[in-house]
């Protein structure tokens, strides 16, 4: 990179801070955000409970160990929303007005730019949520909290933050060659879903599906595992593999998709 | 009479022409639809399954009839309108001797015309992948199923069209939309079948018009036993209650409307 690293934390800070200052003025976006988490948490939490009916588990993870992987979920969506879906989405519009060729120009890397120029506070009640539930219920299913074990728990849940913005990344790049009003990386949003259970209670071939094509399994029962002090050192290899593999594609499509990117009306 | 038909046809015919443009996106949205394909792999393992009584078969019938009800009644008229009004592009449409709105609908049904062929690949797949969870509609339950269908979908397009009409007062309303789809998502019998509920929140949901644009067409198509004039019934009757509120709003809205830079 020709820069010095601290460039970019330094633009990193100023990027949130002026978003920061730019969405405060739309404080009643809190109270609906807010509603939006807690209606969401309570509707998961439902659905859960009917799944469970009278019996004591789901693809044999108790209710308070399900819990924790709901837990993650929410957070990793607080993370959705906070970060990726207020950059990411941006990248249609950029290509639809030809403003990416200024983002080109800055002197800067284009994908860092692109995928850290906003924030949304917005996004902090399900972070929030997320972390409070994952907490709860790893205290209820006896998760113990010794300083080994928690910093593996960060390295993973690090990891499937890494892998689930390389997904939306490479989705959020297809809008180079398919440009709409909306974009595609609603889709992911519909797809991952699939999170909020232990990958384990799906049948076999799902289970494959989510493991192997698109990493459900990685993002939020792997490191629910590791929160719950469990996880097999295949899997935490396998989960760092699929970090650094994605995030190296993401890296290399989006020089890809740039050479086919001819700006607005050419 | 005449003159209405033709320019459906008009309506229909360029519309459609224009979404072909876009299949493959809508190839993809086609795939953004498969939440209860995803909640049938659950509901197969899970016990509470079982202590509703409720059959692997009748489950997998369920979910995939779930999954095509819910392809063809997708609604998606707040995000465009929202952009028209706000970049003025409703302006052109104003002058014109058609209720704007008529060209959202056709819109919405020129898309599902464009999905037809990816849901109908999606369920050959699955088909192929696991025959006996597929199971042909008998004619009576396809027919009820289809005109379910298309009272589902016109629900939900007033319903929107109710929350879409605020985009003329306030710059929430899309923020609304997105609340109001939280009890869809829950209510509606999209992640659960509504007999697995308790009872109590059976007739809430019953209560409200959610389960009515996706459960009822759903267990119709999937042959399970329903009361049909029941759910026809509270479907016209939400359609009734909804249609004047749209029309109202939309006239009050209209006299608000500035245009761009007005």
């Amino acid at each position: 990179m020709p820069m010095p690293r601290n460039r970019y934390w330094r633009s990193l800070g100023r990027f949130w801070a002026t978003s920061l200052a730019a969405e405060l003025e739309y404080q009643a976006n809190m109270a609906i955000e807010l509603l939006a988490v807690v209606g969401n948490l309570a509707g998961s939490l439902f659905v859960l409970a009917l799944l469970y009916g009278r019996s004591s588990r789901l693809g044999g993870w108790s209710w308070d160990e399900a819990l924790v992987v709901l837990g993650v979920y929410t957070l990793l969506d607080g993370l959705t929303s906070a970060v990726l879906q207020p950059n990411l989405s941006k990248i249609v519009s950029h290509v639809q007005n030809g403003t990416l060729d200024f983002v080109l120009l800055k002197p800067i890397d284009s994908q860092f730019w692109i995928s850290t120029r906003s924030f949304s506070p917005w996004g902090l009640p399900g972070l929030v949520a997320g972390a409070g539930l994952i907490l709860w219920a790893a205290n209820q299913a006896g998760a113990s909290w010794q300083a080994s074990h928690v910093a593996l728990t960060a390295l993973l849940l690090a990891s499937s933050a890494v892998i689930l913005y390389s997904l939306w990344f490479l989705l959020a790049a297809l809008s180079i060659w398919f440009v709409k009003v909306w974009n595609a990386t609603e889709v992911l949003r519909y797809v991952l879903v699939a999170g909020r259970y232990p990958v384990s209670a799906y049948p076999v071939g799902l289970r494959t599906l989510f493991t192997l094509v698109l990493p459900v399994a990685f993002l939020t029962t792997v490191p629910a595992e590791a929160i719950l002090g469990r996880v097999s050192a295949s899997w935490a290899l396998a989960s760092l593999g699929v970090a650094a593999a994605a995030l190296g594609l993401s890296r290399w499509f989006w020089q890809y998709a740039l050479r086919y990117y001819t700006s607005a009306s050419s | 009479m005449r003159r209405a038909l033709r320019i459906a046809r008009v309506l229909l015919a360029t519309q459609y022409a224009y979404m072909l443009e876009y299949r493959a996106e809508i190839a993809l949205w086609a795939l953004s639809g498969v939440l209860p394909l995803i909640m049938l792999g659950v509901w197969q393992g899970a016990g509470g399954a079982v202590a509703a009584g409720l059959s692997p078969q009748q489950l997998s019938h369920y979910f995939i009839a779930a999954f095509v009800v819910r392809q063809f009644t997708v609604v998606w008229l707040i995000h465009v309108f929202e952009e028209d009004a706000l970049q003025g592009k409703l302006s052109p449409y104003l002058l014109q001797p058609l209720q704007p709105l008529w060209r959202y609908l056709a819109a919405h049904i020129a898309e599902q015309a464009t999905r037809i062929p990816f849901v109908a690949l999606m369920l050959a797949v699955l088909a192929l992948l696991q025959p006996t969870d597929l199971a042909l509609p008998s004619a009576g339950a396809l027919l009820l199923g289809l005109l379910a269908i298309g009272a589902a979908f016109a629900l939900r397009f007033l319903l929107q069209t109710v929350v879409t009409m605020l985009c003329f007062w306030s710059e929430r309303a899309a923020a609304l939309d997105r609340l109001l789809l939280i009890p869809y998502l829950f209510l509606s019998g999209l992640v659960a079948p509504l007999d697995t509920f308790p009872a109590p929140m059976k007739s809430f949901a019953l209560a409200t018009p959610f389960p009515y644009m996706l459960s009822f067409p759903a267990q119709l198509l999937a042959g399970m036993p329903v009361n049909a004039a029941a759910g026809f019934g509270a479907l016209a009757a939400w359609i009734a209650l909804l249609a004047p509120i749209a029309w109202l709003l939309w006239r009050a809205g209209v006299r608000r409307y500035g245009a761009m830079g007005a």
